[in-house]
């Protein structure tokens, strides 16, 4: 992390008026796994917020319900997140103001998510955040995903940041339609325990959340257990030191 | 060389700075070093940045000396107004968030971590850090600066969550031993952090500072007992010549 750059960069722009906007990432979260299952969506996030290479903070709330159908959760900048949510207070607000009985769906959600992220990163102004967006609504169950460059699409299983690389496989082998909550939340487990051991800006702190058509609910915060008995591990470098 | 020199004396103040903020059942105990320094330089060995931002909130500023000048300026200003058209003292959340908003707006621009910390009827005592960047975050103890590097560990382990139980009053001195400690140990290891520890206690009760000079902290490793002079060191052990060790 180095912040004199950012000094630089303010430098040029002041030269540059202001067109030069992009911005660097400071309290960031890691990545958001998320799946569809019988009665919804389950995503699964750690509560990390690192500050560069610093594990900063180690109880941040990364997914967050909105309104009364939709989960969203978010990686990269929390300053950009904590914005996004005030962005969709005023939106929910407004939606609730008609007074009219219909109320925005996990798709009309993710769709006001995508503009607002495009629309930012062609002032080359970004969000720094890749967005989760899951609810369910009159039955139908949406888990989409939205980039900070304004990449957007709906899948059966998605995952941010690191997840890609390491929880998509294990999803794209064990997910199936109609997994029963249990089977959801074990192979949610299983992409999070590898990101704890392979993420270096993974905590082990986190917390699983469901949504269906009853509503949001988001679990405690927990830890979980970690295998570390592999004979492999002992002594692995006998027969030739000073290796690793 | 004549022109290090004078980048050095000309760069921007910056408080390299340790902060800390703490809660516990009846407030909070607020605690800074007092070095400001333009590059190598140290400008200012006693200031003050544990700075008033209403009766009952203060803020504990770190980084760019200049930019959280200019914030906290701002905050009170607006906070007054508030108070104003409240007819009460403004809450904590509502400065932390008036900070943050200043913060997240001007990011690109500014360079300044901040701890704000006080003490409201509504929600006792309370901690908002907000780093660079502009993210808001309620913890019940912050800590920032450079120095702050340094004291992660130590808080790992000093902090229980038994600290917000509500023990004798002289909870807020135990707290402030603890912040006391935190900042001494940050000072003997962070160049950018010095001079004397300053603490500021908030409850109920109203505002309480406190002044801890630089020659009455604690010793850690590696430092030595300071004396006035070789010669009364000379003088007070056997009146031997000085021998080498």
């Amino acid at each position: 992390m180095s912040l004199s750059e950012s000094n630089q960069a303010q430098h040029n722009s002041l030269l540059s008026s202001d067109s030069q906007r992009t911005l660097y990432p400071y309290v960031t979260g890691t990545s958001v796994v998320a799946l569809k299952y019988k009665d919804g969506i389950l995503m699964a996030a750690d509560m990390g917020g690192s500050y560069g290479s610093t594990l900063r903070y180690k109880s941040v709330e990364r997914m967050k319900p909105v309104g009364k159908h939709s989960l969203l959760g978010a990686s990269g900048e929390l300053s950009d997140f904590q914005e996004l949510l005030r962005y969709l207070d005023e939106l929910i607000l407004y939606d609730n103001m008609w007074d009219d009985g219909n109320s925005l769906g996990p798709k009309e959600v993710h769709n006001y998510l995508t503009r607002v992220m495009y629309n930012r990163r062609n002032k080359f102004n970004p969000l720094w955040n890749t967005l989760v967006l899951g609810g369910v609504k009159n039955g139908q169950k949406y888990l989409g995903t939205v980039t900070m460059i304004g990449v957007h699409f709906e899948d059966n299983h998605v995952a941010t940041g690191f997840g890609n690389h390491l929880a998509r496989p294990i999803l794209r082998d064990e997910w199936h339609e109609n997994l029963s909550f249990e089977d959801g939340v074990k192979i949610l487990e299983k992409c999070m325990r590898v990101l704890l051991y392979r993420d270096r800006s993974a905590v082990n702190k986190l917390q699983i959340a469901k949504i269906t058509e009853e509503g949001v609910t988001i679990s405690q915060p927990y830890s979980l257990k970690t295998f570390w008995g592999f004979s492999a591990f002992q002594n692995p470098t006998v027969g030739a030191e000073g290796s690793w | 060389m004549n022109m290090d020199l004078k980048k050095d004396l000309d760069a921007p103040h910056s408080m390299g700075t340790t902060i800390i903020g703490v809660t516990y059942n009846g407030g909070v105990v607020l605690g800074a070093d007092s070095r400001t320094s333009t590059g190598v330089y140290v400008a200012n060995r006693a200031s003050d940045k544990i700075t008033q931002l209403t009766d009952n909130v203060y803020v504990c500023r770190s980084g760019s000396a200049a930019d959280s000048q200019i914030v906290s300026d701002y905050v009170r200003y607006f906070l007054h107004q508030h108070t104003i058209q409240q007819g009460q003292p403004a809450t904590v959340k509502v400065a932390a968030n008036l900070v943050r908003l200043l913060s997240y707006n001007n990011k690109d621009i500014l360079q300044t971590g901040m701890i704000v910390g006080g003490w409201d009827k509504y929600e006792g005592g309370k901690i908002y850090g907000i780093p660079l960047g502009g993210t808001i975050i309620e913890q019940p103890f912050s800590i920032g600066g450079s120095g702050s590097s340094y004291l992660y560990g130590f808080f790992d382990q000093a902090w229980k969550e038994g600290m917000t139980k509500d023990e004798a009053e002289l909870f807020d001195i135990l707290l402030q031993q603890l912040v006391v400690k935190a900042v001494s140990l940050a000072i003997a290891r962070d160049g950018a952090s010095g001079g004397v520890v300053r603490t500021v206690i908030i409850n109920s009760e109203g505002v309480t500072r406190n002044f801890y000079p630089g020659d009455k902290l604690p010793l850690w490793h590696e430092e030595l007992e300071p004396q006035n002079s070789l010669l009364d060191i000379l003088n007070a052990s056997s009146p031997e010549p000085m021998n080498i060790q």
